[in-house]
């Protein structure tokens, strides 16, 4: 027998008569998912591996935030390699009135020795590769600074003490692929014009870089090894193999949240196939049966119905491929520009774990039941009350929930984040799903005590949901997951940022001034005195600023290899901004030891934030080591102060007394109020004052917020597959109750019901579920926004009434509208016709 | 006369079907939890005969007819098929017999609702391998008069319709067994009227053995035997019309 003709014959018309619709649909929502976050995190992690020197701009580099010793770079001439040094800082830029903060780099000649630069004559033309780097005298700028500053091609601007003209729009440059790191758009000049401008101090914050290049990657690596021991610390070296570690980090992160997001709908969709096979098993008793009957051995049925679900599940997987490369579009444009400016088309890989998520959800939930279609009795031709097989939840299912376990471990990469993820995941779905069954019983104790006054067309409705209890704390669970997670995306995270905003006095610093030179205290001092409105907010407190390095703790020498914390790894590589001061701030609590006083003669003691001591694993009389500008500074620790971060007053993690620093170099940094009306004030002061660095404040917040906004956007767009594949579950429930239904109706009517009553009852059905997951919803994003603020981000919180507003309402009307969309045809069947077939 | 011929197409010894009864309050005494649906039934039915099964409900008829069939198995007893011991075969060999030799008519159809007449009529032909299944099925489509209706669904077709194309499913593989389980029970008069008159049209044609369950007085009159089950017991044997026949019935413990 020709079974595969016969199954894809059987396959058109259950598919013509629409019962495996909702199976397949389930299928391609849970791989387009998938496969959409699949594409987009490959096409950043090709670009990482493919371009990784073009992200470096060299095949290695090395980082430092000293000048690079001289042997460094001997070293490099020496292993016949290609080498040039760039340096970052950044400071402001003025054009006429107009100031703004930017990212300066110098280059020097050979930059960048991969990938290339481009520029382009006008802002808004098209743009062509670079010729060299941008002769001394002149500057490249990002149209991130032209517009802003009202510049065009050939006009002046100041740069410190330098005054250089524009020569170009700088419109792509390596290792400076998207805006998700930096703060400020780009200036590039010569490194030959740096010192002219006079911005580049012993206490300024400069980050310099060698580049080093070779024809082929055994130089590469000699040289690598060559140069290792050389390096102090705070010199880092950055290889193809371990670029630009910030975005690798956040490629993780994003791959495994976004991977995971998209799971919730691989979850949600199995639930949706294994409601959707339940019914075509059950509806396709009767046929095995009669095809048993008709002489079909047991291997035929089975042949019948597994090359059935194979083409299904291959066709609907492929197509949710395509539509995931589709989708995966989206999510480029949402980041892609964060990370790089051209991502690589994607490899095959998403495509293959596309397919396999879904064969692996699909023969999970849907061929254990299916398997026990063979073993239906031909008998049930005589007697239809027999012969169906017993489908156990755990037999059946068992295989598909081992499939998702396995499924989650492969998503999150590592067994251990996979098993903490599906220990989360078991527990959440387990509190939903409790706190949804004393919901519902609460609403049957409600319903009872006020059924007198509930119509009959609601009673009937309520009466639905606590019949069919499994089923409906599944639906409520689902859509609750999906609207919790829109409303976190959303509301609380407005509410997070609104908080913490909110919790800043309205004259709270909103700038701050850097890299002002010892000689230029006095005269800052009394430019803002006589600036006009800035007398009223007090006067700004100069704090001095040494940089400085820790080297040990307790004279033990210390790396950041001796820290298992990322932070205090981070700590430990760059340098700390430490300072001294004789009166404590107000804003800053002792917790522990007592502060110096001003008779103390002893200088070498030193005022420890307690958050950091935390970190580092600090405590009274501990000794610490600096490395400031090559020298040792040994201090102990007599005092742990807690700090008032988010008062944008200037704090430092390491405080020590007046004279300690003495004969280190000092800048100096404060922060003060600029009313929102008066910005010409800080133009005119970084004309007076060119090497001052001002950070707005404002500015920086607004960036913030635009990243969060744009990664919460793409959080939201994959977890709109979720909301999906909730409505499929919804369907895939509905129409495994549709017989029965319609059963009912037809029973209804005949009694007398009319349409709107009927009608009336499948909406309070529906509504409520909607309801109920509402509830389950906002309560979940409550609590969550509670721990966030409370806990992660030591917030005041505030409760807000539109999460449970929008929820609930989102929720009722959602779910009801679309459950009575779905069920509002049973009213059109001729009661007559549904009893007569019956 | 062959010796196939002669074998009778059923034979069965000792047949009886009890089922545990769900509401016996005593599940330690099998007799009290035990429903006894057939006693031992002893039957021989000869080849190309046309035989009714008749008896109130709840007497065993389809019962008998699903293990007759090899739909359902025994409690204790055997049945031959044309020679072969039925339940000495396992469920899948049973299939392939059914596949083989017999045919099924129902009350309610049994039409897969998913296939067209065409498609319905093939698939016995198919599932037996059969390459000219569409040839055949549209022959014996056009035999009961549907050739206008052959891509029509089962939903498009009247009942009479349903019952005909039902019928062209069981003749199409040209069984040597026919089972009918009250095969005009859902249709009128009339309708029912000229489904009888095909069905026996097509046994004599084919020269089938027809077993068929009815309530139906004048549609057990055109056969020439009667087994009338009566609380699971066999009662009478039936007349016999044709001397070539030879039916031997045994009432066994029936008395």
């Amino acid at each position: 027998m020709n079974t595969f003709a016969l199954a894809m014959r059987m396959l058109r018309r259950d598919w013509q008569a629409g019962e495996l619709r909702v199976l397949a649909a389930a299928l391609i929502v849970a791989v387009t998912s998938i496969t959409a976050v699949g594409f987009f995190t490959d096409r950043i992690n090709q670009a990482l591996h493919r371009q990784a020197n073009e992200l470096l701009g060299a095949d290695l580099l090395i980082a430092s935030d000293q000048p690079l010793a001289a042997n460094v770079r001997d070293l490099t001439r020496q292993h016949g390699l290609h080498s040039t040094e760039t340096l970052d800082f950044r400071s402001m830029v003025v054009a006429g009135d107009n100031t703004r903060l930017a990212e300066i780099k110098a280059v020097s000649d050979g930059y960048p020795l991969r990938g290339t630069l481009r520029t382009a004559p006008q802002r808004f033309a098209p743009d062509a590769p670079a010729v060299g780097v941008p002769a001394p005298g002149t500057v490249w700028l990002d149209a991130g600074l032209l517009g802003p500053l009202n510049l065009n091609i050939g006009d002046a601007i100041t740069l410190g003490e330098a005054r250089l003209t524009v020569a170009a729009v700088l419109t792509h440059e390596p290792a400076r692929g998207g805006d998700l790191f930096s703060i400020a758009p780009r200036l590039m000049l010569n490194a030959a014009d740096v010192p002219r401008t006079q911005l580049v101090q012993p206490a300024s914050r400069v980050r310099y870089h060698l580049l080093v290049a070779g024809d082929n990657a055994q130089d590469i690596s000699a040289y690598r090894a060559a140069i290792t021991p050389l390096l102090k610390t705070g010199e880092r070296i950055e290889s193809i193999e371990d670029a630009r570690p910030e975005l690798r980090s956040a490629l993780t992160r994003a791959r495994s949240f976004l991977g995971l997001a998209a799971l919730v709908s691989v979850m949600l969709a199995s639930v949706a196939i294994a409601t959707a096979t339940r019914r075509f098993v059950l509806r396709h008793l009767d046929n095995c049966a009669m095809m048993r009957c008709l002489g079909a051995v047991q291997r035929d049925i089975t042949r019948l119905y597994v090359y059935q679900i194979l083409v299904l599940g291959l066709t609907a997987s492929v197509l949710g491929c395509v539509l995931g490369y589709a989708a995966q579009g989206v999510l480029v444009n949402i980041l892609g520009s964060m990370v790089s400016a051209e991502l690589p088309p994607p490899s095959l890989w998403p495509v293959v774990s596309g397919l396999l998520t879904g064969m692996i959800t699909l023969l999970g939930f849907s061929l254990p039941p299916l398997l026990q279609l063979k073993s239906v009795s031909p008998l049930r031709v005589l007697r239809r009350d027999i012969g169906a097989p017993q489908i156990s939840n755990l037999t059946a299912y068992g295989a598909g929930i081992t499939a998702l376990a396995a499924l989650m471990l492969w998503q999150a990469g590592e067994i251990k984040l996979g098993l903490y993820m599906l220990g989360g995941t078991v527990v959440t779905l387990l509190a939903l799903g409790v706190f949804t069954v004393l919901l519902m019983r609460g609403l049957r104790l409600l319903h009872r005590h006020h059924s007198g006054h509930n119509s009959v067309a609601w009673r009937f409705g309520m009466a639905n949901i606590t019949r069919r209890a499994q089923g409906s704390v599944v639906q409520v669970v689902g859509f609750g997951i999906g609207i919790m997670a829109l409303l976190l995306l959303t509301l609380v995270r407005g509410d997070l940022l609104d908080d913490w905003q909110k919790s800043l006095p309205a004259d709270a610093p909103n700038r701050f001034l850097i890299n002002i030179q010892p000689d230029q205290v006095a005269p800052i001092r009394s430019f803002l005195a006589n600036a006009p409105a800035m007398e009223k907010h007090g006067k700004p407190v100069l704090f001095p600023m040494i940089r400085g390095r820790l080297t040990g703790v307790n004279d033990k020498p210390i790396t950041p290899e001796n820290y298992t914390d990322e932070r205090a790894q981070r700590l430990v590589a760059r340098e700390f901004n430490l300072s001294w001061a004789a009166d404590m701030q107000a804003d800053n609590k002792i917790v522990a030891g007592s502060w110096w006083k001003q008779t103390d003669p002893d200088k070498h003691v030193i005022s420890v934030e307690e958050g950091l001591a935390t970190t580092l694993g600090l405590k009274l009389g501990d000794s610490m080591q600096f490395s400031i500008a090559g020298s040792e500074f040994n201090a102990t620790i007599t005092s742990l102060r807690k700090v008032e971060w988010d008062s944008m007053h200037p704090n430092f993690f390491v405080l020590a007394p007046p004279g300690a620093f003495d004969t280190y170099p000092a800048s100096f940094m404060t922060s003060l109020y600029v009313p929102i009306d008066k910005p010409d004030i800080m133009n005119a002061l970084v004309k007076t004052f060119p090497n001052v660095t001002i950070i707005d404040v404002a500015a920086i917040m607004a960036q913030i917020r635009q990243i969060m906004e744009r990664v919460t956007l793409a959080v939201e767009y994959v977890f709109m597959f979720t909301l999906l594949a909730g409505l499929l579950v919804l369907y895939a429930a509905i129409q495994s109750t549709l017989d029965e239904r319609i059963h009912e109706s037809a029973i209804l009517r005949t009694l007398g019901a009319r349409r709107g009553q009927l009608l009336t009852g499948l909406f309070a059905e529906f509504a409520t579920l909607g309801l109920l997951a509402g509830l389950v919803a906002a309560c979940a994003a409550t609590l969550l926004g509670y721990v966030l603020a409370t806990q992660l981000f030591h917030l005041p919180y505030t409760f807000n009434p539109w999460l449970w507003i929008i929820g609930v309402t989102g929720g009722t009307l959602g779910v009801g509208l679309a459950g009575l969309l779905g069920t509002q045809f049973i009213l059109r069947q001729p009661p007559l016709q549904t009893l007569r077939n019956a | 006369m062959t010796e196939d011929s002669i074998r009778p197409i059923i034979r069965t010894e000792q047949l009886a079907k009890r089922v545990n009864s769900a509401e016996s309050p005593s599940a330690d005494s099998p007799m009290n939890g035990e429903l006894i649906l057939l006693h031992d039934i002893n039957l021989t039915i000869a080849r190309g005969a046309a035989v009714t099964i008749v008896g109130a409900s709840g007497s065993g008829k389809s019962t008998l007819l699903g293990l007759l069939a090899g739909l359902d198995t025994p409690s204790q007893g055997r049945v031959w098929i044309d020679g072969v011991d039925l339940f000495a075969l396992d469920e899948d060999g049973r299939a392939r017999l059914r596949g083989a030799m017999i045919g099924f008519v129902f009350q309610s159809f049994q039409l897969l609702p998913n296939l067209t007449a065409l498609e319905n009529v093939m698939l016995p032909l198919e599932l037996a391998g059969r390459r000219d299944a569409r040839e055949v099925a549209h022959a014996v489509l056009v035999r009961v008069g549907l050739e206008p209706r052959v891509h029509h669904y089962p939903k498009q077709l009247s009942g009479g319709e349903q019952q005909r194309v039902a019928i062209a499913r069981a003749f199409a593989p040209q069984p040597k067994l026919l089972f009918a389980d009250e095969p005009t029970g859902n249709l009128d008069r009339a309708t029912g009227t000229r489904i009888v008159d095909l069905l026996f049209e097509l046994n004599r044609e084919q020269h089938t053995t027809l077993i068929l369950v009815t309530h139906d007085e004048t549609l057990a009159r055109r056969c020439n035997q009667r087994l009338t089950l009566d609380a699971g017991r066999l009662l009478v044997a039936g007349s016999l019309a044709d001397p070539l026949i030879d039916p031997i019935i045994n009432q066994g413990n029936a008395a």
